[in-house]
């Protein structure tokens, strides 16, 4: 009796133990949690379809997402169009990429001497560890237990914020959006608006609960929330001794480094501190200066929509009375030189971290970033997140980011250097398959080869389907086939009829009614 | 003009009408249509799903049932599809290369030089934006990813429904976005899917459109399978289906089919 009265609780949504732990924590907050600090920032442990599933059910995220982008997208657009040579601008952009791929040890050596030269210190980390160990190192070394940050998916990427958090330093994150992420102990969950999947409300909740000095706020409007991180930001900018930065670019003629950012928090955190540290990964290398003048084209209009971006910083080396007097860069591999190895893979180094392509991607405007399960979402994530892993075990979830896409190819045709996306989205279909053969098959791979030999003989398939005729029965009067709930069917006929299949093929039709006739 | 027909494999056994909209249609403009028997499937889906190797004898069948166009059998391929001609131009000789089938991609090559959606061939190589049809109804038009951004067919669709007697057109908010089919990843990615479909209902049903156009069943099999599920009332049909009918001859499918969507 207990039990039935439990059973019927439960099934009312009335028994505590089957509320969702989000929805629970999200009446705590007063915004929805977000995704937890993962212990690898590329592989959050979901596959794509797990995470979707869970972020699908968010609408408030959903409308967030569908808002911000079309803004970002409508921008990007008029700042595109109203260039006469951008399709030109886009095959340099790709060129100039491709070039520096091609001739990458080089370009790196001279580049490691320029900066040398000019006074800077440079680093080699092969993987996520050797870069926060080195960085850390230096920051220990000048005695600080705070540092202030630039932005940086470098940073991001190797999970550097947790690492020094766990050795007693505290990194602020001076980038609004970022701000908002790390104050809400959530991911980001786009490359260049990192709190999209945040409304004016939710990042009021989240000031009010997590800045220091706790804020109160009359209204959600932008202007106060901003001015309450500015000043918020302003101490942190004047007392740090050391800044972490990323980089946009790195010129391997001059050894110059730029950060493209809006807000001016770049500027202040590489002039202000003593100490700089930049984590770059290698292929962020241009061959020369004269190639800034693309980038510095290419990049503001696709990724924020703008002619050219508030803030553009240059630095090389250290100058003597003016801004950091040592600076330290660490240049990251981390999977780097493996994606090197697959000609066609490696494309996807070309990237400049616009995130166009997700601006326009329609799985990721429903799915959102958290659903990647990595720093890099969207079309460039399924092919980039991947790739930095070796990930070709289907155990693997990471393996599912390549499949998270419809080959609608809006992302080729919005990116600035011409990464083919969906070239590469099959190609790494192609290899994760290829990878997987000699196993236990799974239902992928038996049908897969079951239809190989139909649909390649007309013979075969005439009589296939007049096998489909017996579909018919399936459908009512209506001709309609319903919700099927078996494996793979009911993945379709979920949310979708399917018509009762044609009681005559096109094949039989056209013997029956065009060759006798003729 | 002598055009063979590369009916698809989706149309010939699930959406017979596309391909005999598309025979009316030509037929109609004083052309012979030729429909090669041997002819399957081009082996799209398991290209996008990773398959190579099972995809070769797909690729090899569609190669060797039309080579003969080289040769002046016909003057021209057709597949009312934008998707499959993307794939037939696209992949085949990239995926016989990548397979060490030089030979056959070659051969696939030159093959795909000669295959064309039903837009492409209408408007640019029989130079007929206006193909006399009549079709009295309120319809919005889907542009397909595929005819979109691999087959390139730009505007060359709305071209003929501009033409179109008695038709009234509703532009669609959003056209040029995915319906979220992407073949496979409709059954990997269910949930991602519906949603994408179902904001593309959405948009439809705004339209107030009482027929969804496009020019490719595998995306209208998704899209109508949501509005049938919904009995939204808006039946889908493909392009072929509304240049067929003139005024004087209305085009009207066999009955052995299933109309789609509502």
């Amino acid at each position: 009796m207990l039990d039935k009265l439990k059973e019927l609780g439960s099934s009312i949504g009335l028994n505590p133990a089957d509320w969702s732990e989000q929805d629970i924590e999200e009446q705590k907050l007063g915004w929805y949690p977000g995704h937890p600090t993962p212990d690898d920032p590329l592989r959050w442990g979901r596959t794509f379809p797990e995470g979707a599933r869970e972020t699908l059910q968010n609408t408030q995220m959903r409308r967030n997402l569908g808002y911000a982008t079309g803004k970002i997208r409508t921008k990007r657009n008029t700042r595109v169009e109203e260039l006469p040579d951008w399709e030109e601008l886009r095959e340099a952009g790709s060129l100039i990429k491709r070039n520096t791929l091609a001739h990458l040890p080089e370009l790196l050596e001279t580049f490691e001497q320029k900066v040398t030269e000019r006074g800077g210190i440079v680093h080699w980390a092969r993987d996520a560890a050797e870069a926060n160990e080195i960085a850390y190192s230096i920051i220990a070394a000048k005695g600080v237990d705070e540092v202030v940050k630039v932005k940086s998916m470098a940073t991001q990427e190797i999970n550097l914020n947790s690492y020094l958090e766990e050795r007693g330093i505290e990194a602020w994150e001076t980038d609004l959006a970022e701000m908002i992420v790390q104050l809400s102990h959530d991911m980001p969950s786009h490359i260049v608006v990192p709190a999209i999947h945040r409304n004016r409300s939710e990042v009021k909740a989240i000031f009010e609960a997590r800045m220091e000095g706790r804020p109160r706020f009359a209204t959600n409007e932008p202007r106060e929330l901003a001015m309450a991180a500015r000043a918020h930001l302003r101490k942190k900018f004047l007392s740090a001794k050391v800044a972490i930065s990323g980089a946009n670019l790195g010129v391997a003629e001059t050894g110059t480094l730029a950060v493209y950012e809006s807000e001016g928090n770049g500027r202040m955190c590489l002039t202000l501190p003593e100490t700089l540290i930049t984590v770059m990964g290698i292929e962020k290398i241009v061959p020369s200066y004269r190639d800034i003048e693309v980038f510095s084209q290419l990049l503001p209009r696709s990724a924020t929509g703008e002619r050219m971006n508030p803030y553009t910083s240059f630095w090389t080396g250290v100058t003597e009375g003016d801004g950091p007097q040592e600076f330290h860069l660490i240049l990251l591999d981390n999977g780097r030189t493996n994606v090197m190895k697959d000609e066609v893979g490696r494309e996807a180094l070309k990237c400049i971290r616009c995130a166009a392509c997700m601006n326009i991607c329609p799985v990721y405007r429903v799915s959102g970033g958290h659903a990647y399960n990595s720093v890099y979402p969207g079309p460039i994530g399924a092919i980039l997140t991947p790739q930095l892993l070796n990930a070709t075990d289907r155990k693997d979830p990471a393996t599912s980011l390549p499949f998270a896409s419809t080959l609608c190819g809006a992302c080729y045709d919005v990116c600035p250097v011409k990464i083919n996306i969906p070239e590469i989205l099959v190609h790494l279909r192609h290899t994760i398959t290829e990878a997987n053969r000699g196993g236990l098959p799974n239902a992928w791979d038996v049908a897969m080869k079951g239809t190989s030999s139909v649909m390649s003989s007309g013979k075969k398939m005439e009589r296939a389907g007049n096998a489909m005729k017996a579909g018919r029965l399936a459908a009512g009067r209506d001709r309609k086939i319903g919700h099927i709930p078996l494996p793979v069917a009911k993945e379709w006929t979920g949310t979708r009829d399917v018509p009762a299949p044609p009681a005559t093929s096109f094949r039989t039709w056209w013997n029956d009614e065009h060759e006798e006739t003729k | 003009m002598k055009i063979a027909l590369f009916s698809t494999c989706l149309n010939d056994v699930m959406f017979p009408q596309a391909a005999q909209a598309t025979v009316r249609l030509l037929e109609r403009l004083g052309h012979t249509v030729a429909f090669p028997r041997e002819q399957a499937c081009c082996g799209q889906m398991h290209v996008n799903t990773g398959y190579y190797p099972e995809a070769m004898p797909m690729i090899r069948n569609y190669v060797s049932t039309f080579e003969p166009v080289l040769d002046g059998e016909w003057d021209i391929i057709v597949a009312p599809s934008a998707s499959c001609t993307g794939a037939i131009r696209t992949q085949h000789a990239m995926v016989a290369r990548t397979q060490g089938d030089e030979e056959l991609a070659t051969r696939a090559e030159r093959v795909a030089a000669k295959t064309v959606d039903l837009p492409e061939l209408l408007i640019d190589v029989l130079g007929q934006a206006d193909v006399g049809a009549y079709f009295p109804h309120r319809v919005t038009y889907h542009t397909t990813c595929h005819s979109l951004r691999v087959t390139r067919v730009g505007d060359k669709p709305l071209q003929l429904l501009n033409h179109v007697d008695g038709m009234d057109f509703v532009p669609l908010p959003d056209a040029d976005v995915c319906c979220g089919f992407g073949g496979t990843f409709s059954l990997k990615n269910a949930d991602v899917s519906a949603a994408m479909m179902s904001d593309k209902m959405g948009n439809i049903k705004a339209t107030g459109a009482e027929i969804l156009v496009a020019g490719d069943y595998s995306c209208l099999m998704n899209i109508a399978g949501g509005l049938s599920r919904t009995r939204s009332g808006i039946r889908a049909m493909h392009l072929a289906e509304v240049l067929a009918g003139t005024r004087d001859e209305p085009w009207v499918a066999p009955a052995t089919n299933t109309k789609v969507g509502a």
